[in-house]
């Protein structure tokens, strides 16, 4: 029972610390006012959350997290961050409006937080039976993608094409203007 | 007894809830686009998390979350690609990414 307890203590110490990543790297990817800090906290944000899909029964998915957010959403944005001025600009415009509409929005948002906090508590969420509960391993996942969800597995590979041609033919264009 | 931290419904929630309110906030508060493109994905996030915790916890086959979350990954790369291409653009013909100095008309 003292083995058990301890157990269960590092992992939740190493859950919050999960959490408090996801929690610091989006505050500085929102908050930050260099855009370079902003999405280094993207990438800090989705290091926390690929530590909370691992909690979540799916290491797969935790690795895809890094893969593919920080590994090609965050050097993408990087990239462009490089190319394109890189600082937002100096705040020029009156303060006290400024002020005004983050304030607002400010309360906005922590207004629906609020909410969806109430909802979570206030909802009776119930588990299925055991017994129904497949495997969620990395074989079931290829066996799905490959039987059950195989149109949309080609329909995301069509996407992910069309999406290259057009940013390909998008970011091309005008470039022999002067 | 009542289940550890990380393994409970609502902690996760939390997290998405803060992530979206996040995100939101950012996407107002941003001055470019590249700051809006940084918010829009903390709400991607958001949403993948409720999404794989509703699939871990309420949901009788635990891999169809999995999945799901796997074709939201695969649709925000293409969404982050296809945003930064129209960004380049738009720099080119406004020097600017600032969504203040975007206007062509009057006001």
């Amino acid at each position: 029972m003292k083995d058990l307890f301890n157990t269960t203590l590092i992992l939740n110490a190493i859950f919050v610390f999960s959490l408090g990543t996801t929690l610091a790297g989006a505050l500085i990817a929102v908050l930050s006012t260099r855009l370079i800090r902003g999405v280094t906290g993207l990438a800090i944000c989705c290091l926390g959350l690929s530590g909370q899909y691992y909690f979540l029964h799916s290491p797969f998915l935790a690795l895809m997290e890094i893969l593919i957010y920080i590994g090609a959403v965050c050097v993408t944005i990087v990239f462009a961050v490089m190319l394109v001025e890189p600082d937002e600009p100096a705040n020029e415009e009156k303060r006290t409006p400024a002020l005004e509409w983050g304030g607002a929005m400010l309360a906005l948002t922590a207004g629906l937080f609020w909410a969806l906090s109430r909802l979570v508590l206030g909802a009776g969420w119930t588990e299925p039976e055991a017994a129904l509960k497949g495997s969620g391993a990395i074989s079931a996942i290829g066996i799905h993608l490959l039987t059950t969800y195989s149109l949309a597995f080609e329909l995301i590979s069509l996407a992910l094409l069309v999406a290259i041609i057009g940013a390909l033919a998008i970011a091309r264009s005008g470039r022999t203007k002067p | 007894m009542t289940n550890p931290l990380y393994d409970q419904l609502q902690v996760y929630l939390f997290m998405a809830a803060f992530l979206l309110a996040a995100g939101i906030y950012g996407l107002v508060r941003r001055r470019t686009l590249i700051g809006m493109l940084i918010a829009g994905e903390l709400i991607f996030a958001a949403a993948s998390l409720n999404l794989m915790a509703f699939s871990r916890f309420t949901v009788k086959d635990p891999a169809v979350g999995q999945i799901f979350v796997l074709f939201i990954m695969g649709l925000a790369a293409a969404e982050v690609a296809i945003a930064l291409s129209v960004m380049l653009a738009v720099y080119r013909n406004y020097r600017s990414v600032t969504t203040k100095e975007l206007t062509d008309l009057k006001g």
